[in-house]
């Protein structure tokens, strides 16, 4: 049998749906609880300089561990479960998701603020009204690399049994299916990041109409 | 694996396993020969070392040149974007598609693993050096070029210098993202401390799965801390007894795998 089975591709199309299904859900799931956590831990290093180096300490060294380790780490409490990819994924995008949101919350010029407390604004109008507003085009940058990040890292859940595409990719290597699953599984995962990343920078456009185009490289 | 195993879990309260994790540490047999602890991480090192030096001599020179001449600029931001869309746990599998499993080769050496993290590396190195050099002020660029230097000289003496905490942040990052995905190598039969994982795994080995993901866990952390004093030992000092501020770097990269 050649590489290119296309044949097997045509009548497992049901399953590569399944899987990119899986990963899609897999991937919403980590983002959102990303964001429920990190974002109180957020509004309280904006509100608490002194509380940032502790959070992007513990946020920092959870972003270090290797995600194969974490979810090793995992497995002896919580089992070869959603829960223990999901503790590890959601883990991932703290670190990016509150670096991107305290850098934008800071990010607001103290006259704008003036002038808003001026007009009557309390400052929870001012962080709600002013600041966070002024703030999404970085908060969504976060979310964008949160998302894409956490596509990459969902495959690597096929190791603790779960993997969306990964476990067409884990499939294909252990010849539970076809070679060319491991291509479905790579191609797929890409075209997932890249399509979440145009959504997201297009749903970020939409919010905020009057900011300008974000630069596109920086230092990693 | 399957779903039948995710019935097995414990409690976090229970006593008795972080002792079996004690045990598995305090067992000589884990320490000894070529499945030992100590040669795991020798395997470990090799790997991840070779991977991110054949990636800096790679991405060095040529994240130089685009950074200098500002040609190319694209490449830099397709290559980051590719980089970060990219699964590098799909990256090995497609590697060893191409170039087989590579049993002949030792343990630490095996080319499908060493070709995905090479590949891995690049981004960060690339794109750290092209914008550690574009970086550098024009109007100090302007002086040096008024003063005579030739364009080697403005590389070498300037732009490399005052690059040099941004490209030490790039290679700091490309090593802990490669430290971290070298531990997928045990999957396509290689070596390193991810051994120890996938041998649990396979084995339902409770103990030895904790112990090895605390060593992979803890080599990453180490490398993250002892390339940042690195990075920080080759800022140049700006004033006399103070050290240029490192950049404070923004993840672009995820942690990888």
């Amino acid at each position: 049998m050649s590489f290119w089975n296309w044949e097997w591709v045509g009548t497992h199309l049901d399953l590569i749906g399944e899987k990119l299904g899986e990963h899609l859900w897999l991937t919403l799931l980590a983002v959102g609880f990303g964001l429920v956590v990190s974002f109180p831990l957020a509004i309280l290093a904006h509100r608490r300089a002194r509380t940032y180096p502790a959070i992007t300490w513990v946020t920092g060294l959870l972003y270090t561990i290797p995600s194969l380790a974490l979810f090793a780490l995992l497995v002896p409490f919580t089992g070869l479960s959603t829960l223990t990819a999901e503790i590890g994924l959601v883990s991932y995008t703290l670190l990016i998701l509150i670096r991107n949101a305290v850098t934008g919350l800071g990010g607001t010029p103290e006259d704008v603020k003036e002038a808003a407390r001026a007009m009557g604004y309390s400052e929870r109008g001012v962080l709600w009204r002013v600041e966070l507003p002024l703030a999404l085009p970085v908060i969504v940058a976060g979310i964008r690399i949160a998302t894409v990040t956490t596509i990459g890292l969902v495959t690597v859940t096929a190791l603790i049994g779960k993997g969306g595409l990964g476990a067409l990719m884990l499939g294909g290597f252990r010849r539970l299916y076809p070679q060319i699953a491991i291509l479905v599984g790579v191609a797929l995962s890409v075209a997932l990041a890249v399509a979440a990343d145009r959504v997201l920078l297009w749903a970020q456009r939409a919010l905020t109409p009057w900011a300008r185009r974000t630069r596109s490289v920086t230092a990693t | 694996m399957g779903p039948e195993d995710s019935e097995r879990h414990r409690d976090m309260s229970e006593p008795g396993f972080f002792s079996e994790v004690v045990e598995w540490f305090a067992d000589p047999l884990h320490w000894e020969g070529s499945f030992g602890v100590p040669s795991r991480l020798v395997e470990h090192l090799i790997m991840s070392g070779v991977s991110v030096l054949a990636a800096s001599i790679l991405a060095l020179p040529v994240g130089m040149y685009i950074g200098h001449s500002r040609r190319l600029e694209t490449l830099v931001v397709s290559v980051a974007n590719l980089g970060r869309a990219i699964p590098s746990f799909g990256l090995i599998f497609l590697a060893v598609l191409v170039m087989g499993l590579g049993l002949d080769f030792p343990a630490s050496l095996r080319p499908a693993a060493l070709f995905a993290l090479t590949l891995l590396a690049i981004p960060p190195i690339l794109t750290n050096t092209y914008v550690g050099i574009q970086g550098v002020d024009p109007d100090t660029l302007e002086a040096a070029r008024g003063m005579g230097l030739t364009e080697g000289q403005v590389l070498r003496g300037l732009e490399l210098p005052l690059a040099a905490p941004l490209i030490m942040g790039g290679i700091r990052t490309a090593a802990v993202q490669v430290v971290a995905t070298a531990t997928l190598a045990a999957v396509i039969g290689g070596g390193g401390l991810g051994r120890f994982i996938l041998d649990g795994f396979a084995t339902g080995d409770d103990a030895q799965i904790f112990a090895g993901a605390l060593l992979v866990a803890l080599l990453a952390v180490l490398t993250e801390v002892s390339l940042g004093l690195l990075q920080r030992a080759v800022s140049p000092r700006t004033s006399p007894g103070r050290r240029r501020e490192v950049p404070e770097p923004t993840p672009v990269a995820g942690p990888a795998a």
